[in-house]
């Protein structure tokens, strides 16, 4: 089995198909919704984790594409400035997706995009304000 | 039997002949588990320590140069954040936290941590005109290197232990401690710990007025107790404070620092702060002051306090190896621990004193005073 984050990318004139629904019935894969921000009219977002073999995975992935929608794995979209960090910590404080930790011998900040769930805490808790989301 | 002691003289005698034992108090902490504090005072002669926080009470003296003809500045700019000018002609004090707008995130430590980089500030300054001054307007680029003075005078760093705050309401808090999740989601910290220069002297006996320091990637100095310097809080078994006790006010060279270890901060709705980098070598004088520098992290505690509620309730006592753990245990409920101070950065400075020292290149110091042994702190009355 394999397990992914996915940003989806609506077009403002998306077709009414039930993607989320068709990927778990007609696909089997296992769909775990992190966050959505879609409006009728407007570029809509949905990130979430789906878990398939990896075959599986890739039909559903192309299942979405031919419906206009963009399907991004989540890795590309989170940035951090990791070079200019300075490893206080502030920023592990709202990870509780547990993303952001601090090494315990090190004492240095340990960044797992795979893990994030893009809830944005991060954004306004570092104090350098290294971070940065790209929804598309 | 004879205490066994040695003097400041006699350690940097050892320091000039490149004989001196020289530690980080990481270092000796590990050491201290193992030895008694007679078998520390035999082996090390100086621990270096070292802290890495956000240190809002700093700020920088400048003096611009005189323009021809001259100018008394009394309202002034730089890079649009108001700096004082109530002092002479052209000296100015820009403090660490000040901001043009209340909501900016751009702010004193910003320009700061630009001028320590060597780039262009931008000065706007006004005055009335008198007959000794007649210029009323300047606008101009300034840099590091067009100024004469520009030194940095901290009024409160280091502080001696501080809070854990957590936060018990149902809503999010942005405060100076950072982003406090609601219903106690986390508890967020801001001392290095065993690494943390007053925690290594916590009586202060070697550490006082004209101290000589590493700030913000140079020698400075001591220059006072800080403000809000306070020995009335209650000590743990081992005389450790437990929260936030004595401070330090402290003065450096701005021009020599480094952006490396003066960096400009951000906290949510709260403001503007500085990370100041400041390190304090502690000579080990006695088998007392080797006792204090081999402290643990388990063994000093401090209070987690409700910074949601707004009466700021103290909720309990916690040690620093369970906050360094990533997580603490309140009333039996689980809670995710954070540090905002940066212990990687404070093990990089109390590193880099430490081989300043063994190489010859600072020595100690004798404080030229002590700080007072007992205050408290006034409350502000409100009187109208």
């Amino acid at each position: 089995m394999t397990s992914k984050r996915f940003v989806l990318t609506f077009p403002p004139d998306a077709t009414g198909e039930p993607i989320t629904y068709n990927l778990i019935k007609k696909y089997d894969i296992m769909v775990n919704i992190v966050k959505a921000d879609v409006s009728p009219g407007k570029i809509g977002h949905l990130v979430m984790e789906m878990t398939a073999p990896a075959k599986v995975l890739k039909a559903g992935m192309e299942y979405i594409r031919q419906h206009k929608v963009d399907c991004e794995p989540i890795e590309k979209k989170i940035t951090c400035r990791e070079d200019l960090c300075i490893h206080c910590g502030a920023c592990t404080a709202v990870c509780f997706a547990g993303a952001l930790i601090m090494d315990r011998n090190s004492a240095e900040l340990i960044f797992e995009p795979a893990k994030c769930v893009i809830c944005e805490l991060c954004l306004k808790a570092c104090p350098l304000k290294l971070f940065s989301i790209d929804l598309g | 039997m004879m205490a066994k002691k040695r003097s400041i003289e006699e350690i940097n005698q050892k320091i000039r002949s490149g004989k001196a034992v020289v530690l980080t108090a990481g270092q000796v902490s590990a050491m201290g588990k193992k030895m008694t504090p007679a078998e520390v005072f035999d082996r090390v002669d100086v621990v270096t320590t070292a802290t890495f926080g956000p240190m809002c009470s700093s700020g920088v003296f400048i003096n611009f140069g005189h323009t021809t003809p001259p100018m008394r500045m009394e309202k002034l700019t730089l890079n649009n954040v108001p700096a004082y000018g109530g002092v002479a002609a052209v000296d100015a004090y820009l403090g660490a936290t000040e901001t043009a707008m209340p909501h900016d995130q751009y702010g004193g430590a910003h320009v700061i941590e630009e001028l320590i980089a060597g780039k262009d500030v931008l000065l706007q300054a006004s005055a009335k005109g008198t007959d000794c001054y007649p210029r009323t307007e300047v606008k101009t680029l300034i840099n590091k290197n067009s100024i004469n003075e520009f030194i940095m005078f901290n009024p409160r760093n280091a502080y001696q232990n501080y809070n854990v705050a957590v936060n018990s309401t149902p809503k999010i808090k942005y405060t100076y401690m950072g982003t406090l999740l609601p219903a106690f989601g986390n508890a967020n910290f801001s001392t290095s710990g065993e690494l943390s220069p007053l925690l290594n002297d916590p009586e202060l006996r070697t550490i006082g007025i004209g101290t000589r320091i590493f700030i913000g990637g140079t020698v400075g100095y001591v220059a006072w107790n800080g403000t809000q310097f306070n020995t009335g809080k209650p000590l743990n078994e081992l005389g450790i404070p437990v929260g936030n006790a004595a401070t330090i006010a402290v003065i450096g060279d701005a021009k020599q620092m480094s952006t490396k270890y003066i960096k400009a901060a951000y906290f949510e709705k709260y403001g503007v702060s500085m990370f100041v980098g400041i390190g304090i070598p502690v000579p080990v004088l006695d088998e007392d002051l080797a006792q204090r520098v081999s402290v643990r992290n388990r063994q000093i505690e401090t209070s987690i306090i409700d910074y949601g509620s707004g009466n700021f309730e103290i909720l309990g006592r916690i040690d620093y190896e369970s906050l360094f753990s990533g997580e603490i245990s309140l009333n039996g409920k689980k809670i995710r621990t954070a540090p905002l101070s940066s212990v990687k950065v404070a093990h990089e400075i109390a590193e880099l004193l430490k081989k300043d020292i063994a190489e010859g290149r600072f020595y100690l110091t004798e404080p030229v005073a002590l700080f007072p042994k007992t205050t408290g702190l006034n409350k502000l009355e409100i009187r109208l």
